[in-house]
């Protein structure tokens, strides 16, 4: 009789390998969120639009800093759609110690906190900031900078939906180049945001040297997890950069929201990776690339590049190209097999399970 | 323990027997000295439990110092001026949010133009934000504020602004005496705050309030202001009985049972004016000083109290407000609606401008006179002013008034040569 | 009414009122929001539902393959083979001889190839008679009798089928062992004769009465004398078509059910010569061919009137016999056969219509038999007096009841018309069994509705890894042509669980968890291992992205009532 060769036997569990859980594996390889006894640290009941890829990165990333905390964590929020969503008084959504001061000043208020706890000998509380593009990467740069500067024991998570959602979708410096917003209409000889333009938020916080950088999708929930967990092994300043998509903002219908933060991975145009100290660690590979078109076309806020019988090819393949240079850059298309154990299907990889 | 101090130096020492968790810092003159002090008691080892930040701006100094409180830590900062207005934001949040941070501010001038020296209106522009303001008249008094500040902070789940006069207050060197941590122990005891973040009990600050309820919260705050007008003499009270000395409470009245002319101040300045009046008593004049410790509350009441039998008052402010005139006088207007006391405004010391002793007695000579006008700028140069006037009248595009005083004052005006 | 599930924080809070006393609305209390009941937005609400797996729907005989795979890939390899027992009694003949249009229909095969579903339910039936595993029923004893005639995989279907109603069920074969066309029509190294007896004995151990060698030529009489109450008529195609074929000796002309059924039942194996032409294009024909070759035959040719477009040979039987060395001559008629057996072969071609037309053209080839493989017929003999039966085209025509004209005959299998395969076989024998069943009492039959298809564009295959089907090992190309070993291997533990993992779960939810993990409303409530999933439609606000993340499908939007 003919045995399987390893390559084979080894995705054993295939069926649920990248679901949030899965009934036939072991309970450790399942994700947090597929847990009956998961936080729910943003609870049912706020005011998120339908379909808001926010309300879900933050409860992926909160419930699992309060797994990996055993619950002892404290979050500070900048001003913006997640803060606006989860506290109208007078309902919070809220179940674990939260404070929201003022639009750009998160980072500061989270090193506020985790110097009392520090001086209180609370050594087992940690701190978390969360703020989304436009209060991480404009108005809150300043503060941002002096907390990484200053390596204060702060995980800083920006969800990144590229706009000022909350106000009514106006252009940041997170915004991609074409983009329709209030403030960079598709009029005019440069129609949507303009090429040229905008910041990488994590290559910024590379430059500062911080123990911890990295980027994940709300459509890899495994990956995000596993970021924000060994994010929290770490001591001092981190980062990591959440991409959510979101339906009202970017004009696609709301229950493609997963759909598209899998499409801006596979088309490269938002690496998966990871630094240290300022050097690239890892990333992770795309499974089946696809083209930067198959990720715009969706959306309305790029509908002016597709227009009937005038279709912007020149500004799409701009787009293309910086996608290109994604992959070569980080490495996105190498061949990996990945390697699982047979029967309880953990990974092989992160050797605190073998 | 009495001490040759530098003010800021004595404020330091203070700050520290009142035990503060967290000190947030952001250099700008003329505060520089006091953080520096702090700083360096917190690394020689002599200030413990203590953790001081280096913050890369004033408006990251107020947010470090809001995140602490809420964490329930005894959080303590001081600014100035343009560092006051850089965190101007966070100053709103902060009474909005009813945490008892402690902030000094070294009264500077704002620009522009820039200007390092003294006067109070940046105190002045955070007047409305909530927060209790009280003026220091001597280092002493300086020093002892700071410690009822944490006490009447703490109490009321408010903070409190001391501000005390940059350079002529925070770099004077002075006889001060520095009590004992005993003492300052006895006074004041561990923070017990009324909220904090706390994964054992938790709940979320800083909630979106709609028009539903907006207006509430503003009138609870109003309405803690007004208890803190009780509280504030209270604790000065209290400071009395432990150090036996008065310091703070709402207002310091010399002179003032039979007076006819009452000058009403704050800060360093009153000091002057009570040598001035002094002098003017011995002549027979009959002149008092009312001295404005806690400027926010306003002691409507006690001021009102204590102006009302007298035949004139006259503000001295190192304060202004464009386009209209006096602030404190404004504020003193207000309490003494219907006693038919004339209130006189006189804006003096802008941007440091030293205030003597001279001027100061040819100005209530004139009142005495009943012949002051509403508003005084105290030793105006009339004809630098007068040149300006009709360089601008001569010419729509005059340029940068200082400029062109400077320039006039250096002689390079070519209607001059 | 559904219960109002309860989402409060897990902790316990005590509120120290006496000393901590929180600014008015400023400070909220955790959880607060659930006073806020966002369902009311919603404009459609997600339901879960289960749509009818491809392959389930492509069974003919209904198995539920779907929900077997679901418990062998739990390695509950005694549950699933219970599952398989509802529906089909013999899974190790299955997981051989079936032609599995389930694997044409799965719904992998658009991932990347179709799940190896004959070989994983091989395995469990192999597992079944290696355990002696018995097939679980509970039904009371009803007091009616069945008579079935016939005990090929039809029979024993509707026998196995019956006794699990209930019913006291009799079998009479005319011949001397059990299986029909399993043993008669299907070589052993396709399907080895112990498995037949073990599945075959399993199914008799329920309760039935078999007598063999008892050919009926008179149904009445048979019914009346065993007191029947009903008769299920299954006794197959077994007369070989016959064309004419001058020759002037016609003991070189034999048929392929005759040469099938001496290899079955008669002492010594049939002589076919070194050189064997096998005329025909169906999977018997190949079957004889391979059949041929293992007796001996250097050369075997199958001859076939068109191309390989039109045959009817399953591929992959076409594939081994290639590889053992089976010739094939497309595209040829036979027309005659002389003395020494050199047969006339003349040559078509397709014409536009797809059509075979001849061309005029002839050749020659050499053979020291000819088989003739070109189908089967009925004995319609004794079936043909029976008041109200209608027989047209040598099939015996039933209604959608599987009864003929004559109240309580009922007909099955390759007798009636049908793709004639033993899995519609069993199939039929299934349907004929719940028909007797409800007229034994009087009742009509009322299958359940069907639900809708669970198609490839109802699935998410992100979330399915890449995963090669497993290749069932084969016998080395020179074992085949000399001996009947079973050609294809089984599969092993390890790998049938691989085979049943990569199962997709179409329309069936497997508990993956993506429904309770991608709510951004946290508005699905998991209500433990087996027990699935609910929506809390207090909070769902109709956003529908847990449909579109849903792997299986078996999630759909439906539009609110406003």
């Amino acid at each position: 009789m003919n045995k399987l060769d390893n390559k084979q036997r080894v995705k054993f569990y295939q069926k649920g390998t990248f679901t949030v859980g899965n009934r036939l594996v072991d309970k450790k390889a399942r994700s947090v969120q597929a847990s009956m006894e998961r936080s729910n640290a943003i609870t049912s009941g706020h005011r998120a639009c339908q379909g808001c890829g926010e309300a879900l990165g933050a409860r992926y990333a909160m419930d699992t800093v309060m797994r990996v905390t055993n619950g002892k964590a404290i979050a500070c929020n900048a001003t913006g759609c997640l803060e606006v969503f989860t506290t109208p008084y007078p309902e919070t959504s809220w179940q674990l110690p939260w404070i929201h001061s003022l639009f750009g000043n998160t980072p500061a208020v989270a090193t506020g906190i985790a110097a009392a706890l520090r001086v209180k000998g609370k050594k087992d509380v940690r701190v978390i900031a969360q703020g989304g593009d436009g209060g991480t990467t404009d108005i809150g740069f300043g503060c941002l900078s002096g907390m990484f500067e200053r390596n204060d024991d702060v995980l800083y998570i920006c969800y990144d939906n590229e706009a000022y959602m909350n106000t009514g979708v106006q252009r940041s410096s997170a915004t991609p180049p074409t983009a329709r917003t209030a403030t960079t209409m598709p009029l005019g000889d440069a129609p949507g945001n303009v090429f040229g333009t905008g910041k990488s938020m994590p290559l910024i916080a590379m430059a500062h040297n911080i123990p911890y950088v990295a980027t994940a999708s709300v459509s890899n929930l495994h990956d995000l997890e596993t970021k924000v967990e060994k994010a929290m092994t770490y001591r001092g300043a981190r980062y990591i950069h959440i991409y959510v998509p979101c339906p009202l903002g970017w004009g696609h219908a709301s229950d493609i929201t997963i759909q598209l933060a899998r499409l801006v991975v596979d088309c490269a145009l938002f690496p998966l990776f990871e630094a240290e100290h300022g050097v690239v660690t890892g990333s992770i590979p795309i499974r089946k690339r696809v083209p930067v078109e198959e990720y715009l076309r969706p959306q309305r806020r790029f509908a002016h590049l597709f227009k009937k019988g005038a279709i912007d090819t020149p500004r799409i393949a701009k787009i293309q190209k910086m996608a290109d240079a994604n992959i070569k850059r980080f490495n996105l298309l190498r061949k990996e097999v990945e390697a699982f154990d047979g029967v309880t299907g953990l990974s092989l990889k992160d050797s605190k399970y073998t | 323990m009495f001490e040759q101090i530098e003010g800021s130096n004595a404020v330091a020492k203070c700050i520290a027997l009142s035990r503060p968790e967290v000190i947030c810092a952001y250099p700008i003159s003329p505060q520089t000295h006091i953080v520096e002090g702090c700083g360096k008691l917190v690394k020689s080892g002599k200030l413990k439990n203590c953790e001081f930040i280096n913050v890369e701006s004033e408006f990251g100094a107020l947010s470090v110092a809001i995140g602490s409180s809420a964490t329930g830590a005894r959080t303590y900062t001081a600014t100035a001026s343009q560092g006051l207005l850089f965190m101007a934001e966070a100053v709103y949040n902060a009474s909005g949010l009813g945490l008892p941070i402690v902030m000094t501010i070294g009264n500077r001038a704002i620009g522009a133009p820039i200007n390092i020296w003294n006067d109070h209106t940046d105190s002045m522009s955070m007047r409305d934000a909530g927060w209790l303001q009280l003026f220091a008249e001597t280092n002493q008094e300086a020093a002892d504020l700071h410690i009822q500040a944490f006490k009447i902070a703490e109490r009321l789940s408010m903070p409190v602004m001391v501000c005390m006069d940059g350079f002529i207050l925070t770099h004077a060197y002075d006889r001060v005496d520095i009590p004992s941590q005993e003492k300052v122990d006895a006074f004041l005891p561990p923070f017990k705050p009324r909220q904090i973040l706390d994964p054992a009990n938790p709940y979320s600050i800083g909630a979106m309030v709609g028009p539903e309820a907006f207006l509430e919260v503003r009138y609870l705050a109003h309405e803690k202001q007004q208890r803190a007008l009780k509280i504030i003499p209270e604790i000065a009270k209290e400071f009395k009985g432990v150090f036996g000395r008065d310091s703070g409470g709402l207002t310091r009245n010399y002179k003032l049972e039979d007076a006819e002319t009452i000058v009403v101040t704050l800060g360093s300045v009153a000091g002057t004016i009570k040598d001035v009046v002094d002098r003017m008593r011995e002549k027979g004049k009959k002149i008092g000083v009312l001295s404005i410790c806690s400027f926010r509350p306003f002691p409507k009441l006690e001021i009102r109290k204590a102006l009302e039998n007298s035949k004139r008052v006259i503000v001295l402010e190192k304060s202004l407000a464009v386009g209209f005139g006096g602030v404190v006088a404004n504020n003193v207007m207000m309490s003494m609606q219907g006693t038919g006391v004339h209130v006189y405004t006189v804006v003096a010391g802008l941007g440091g401008r030293p205030i003597t002793q001279p001027s100061l007695e040819k100005m209530l000579q004139v009142a005495e006179n009943d012949k002051l006008d509403d508003l005084t700028f105290l030793d105006l140069e009339r004809e630098v002013v007068e040149r300006e006037l009709k360089r601008e009248r001569a010419s729509e595009k005059s340029g940068p008034i200082a400029e062109n005083i400077l320039r006039d004052i250096a002689g390079l005006d070519e209607a001059k040569r | 009414m559904e219960e109002k599930e309860k989402l409060t924080p897990k902790k316990d809070i005590e509120k120290d009122l006496k000393n901590i006393k929180k600014p008015f609305a400023i400070t909220l209390d955790v959880g607060s929001s659930l006073a806020n009941e966002t369902g009311s937005w919603r404009t459609e609400r997600p339901v879960y539902l289960d749509r009818l797996p491809p392959c389930n729907n492509a069974c003919p005989a209904g198995e539920n393959i779907q929900a077997w795979l679901y418990l062998a890939e739990e390695k509950d390899y005694e549950g699933a083979f219970q599952e398989i027992m509802k529906n089909n009694p013999m899974p190790a003949t299955h997981g051989r001889a079936c032609y599995h249009p389930c694997e044409t229909a799965c719904n992998r095969k658009d991932v990347d190839t179709a799940v190896n579903i004959h070989a994983v339910e091989r395995f469990i039936g192999d597992q079944a008679i290696e355990h002696r595993w018995i097939p679980k029923h509970d039904a009371k004893p009803s007091n009616k009798t069945v008579l079935i005639i016939g005990a090929g995989p039809s029979g024993l279907s509707a026998a196995y089928h019956l006794t699990r109603s209930g019913h006291k069920v009799t079998i009479y074969e005319a011949g001397p062992v059990a299986g029909g066309m399993m043993s008669f029509g299907i070589p052993a190294y396709r399907l080895p004769r112990n498995i037949i007896e073990a599945e075959v004995k399993r199914i008799l151990d329920t309760g039935i009465e078999l007598k063999l060698n008892h050919k009926v030529e008179n149904i009445e009489h048979e019914m009346k004398a065993g007191k029947f109450d009903a008769c299920f008529l299954a006794i197959g195609a077994h007369l070989a078509k016959r064309i004419d074929i001058p020759t002037p000796d016609t003991s070189k002309i034999l048929d392929a059910a005759g040469v099938l059924r001496e290899m079955e039942t008669g002492k010594n194996p049939p002589k076919l010569g070194r050189r064997v032409v096998v005329y025909g294009g169906g999977d018997t024909a190949v079957d004889v061919a391979r059949t041929a070759k293992r007796l001996g035959a250097e050369e075997t040719i199958i001859v076939y009137r068109s191309g390989p477009g039109q045959m009817k040979a399953h591929d992959f039987e076409v594939r081994e016999a290639l590889e053992e060395g089976v010739k094939l001559n497309w595209l040829s008629t036979i027309k005659e056969m002389d003395a020494s057996g050199s047969i006339k072969v003349e040559k078509m071609e397709l014409g536009d219509d797809g059509y075979p037309k001849p061309t005029g053209k002839f050749e020659t080839i050499e053979a020291d038999s000819m088989v003739l493989a070109l189908g089967q017929n009925v004995d319609t003999s004794f079936i043909k007096k029976i008041p109200g039966i209608k027989i047209a085209d040598n099939v015996v025509e039933v209604n959608s009841s599987m009864m003929t004209g004559y109240p309580g005959l009922f007909a099955g299998g390759d007798m009636v018309p049908s793709e004639r395969t033993i899995t519609v076989a069993v199939g039929h024998g299934k349907k004929a069994a719940r028909e007797i069943d409800a007229w034994l009492s009087g009742k009509t039959y009322k299958p359940l509705p069907k639900h809708e298809l669970a198609s490839f564009d109802k699935l998410n295959k992100w979330y399915y890894t890449d995963a090669p089907i497993t290749v069932q090992p084969q016998l080395q190309t020179v074992r085949r042509q000399t001996t009947f070993e079973e050609v294809l291997g089984g599969l092993d533990g390890s790998n049938a669980l691989y085979e049943a993992r990569r199962c997709l779960s179409c329309g069936n939810c497997f508990e993956c968890d993506n429904c309770y993990g991608v709510c951004p409303d946290n508005a699905v409530i998991k209500l433990g291992p087996g027990k699935r999933f609910k929506f809390n439609y207090d909070y769902c606000k109709g956003c529908g992205v847990c449909v579109k993340e849903c792997p299986c499908g078996a999630i759909k939007m439906e539009p609110e009532e406003i």
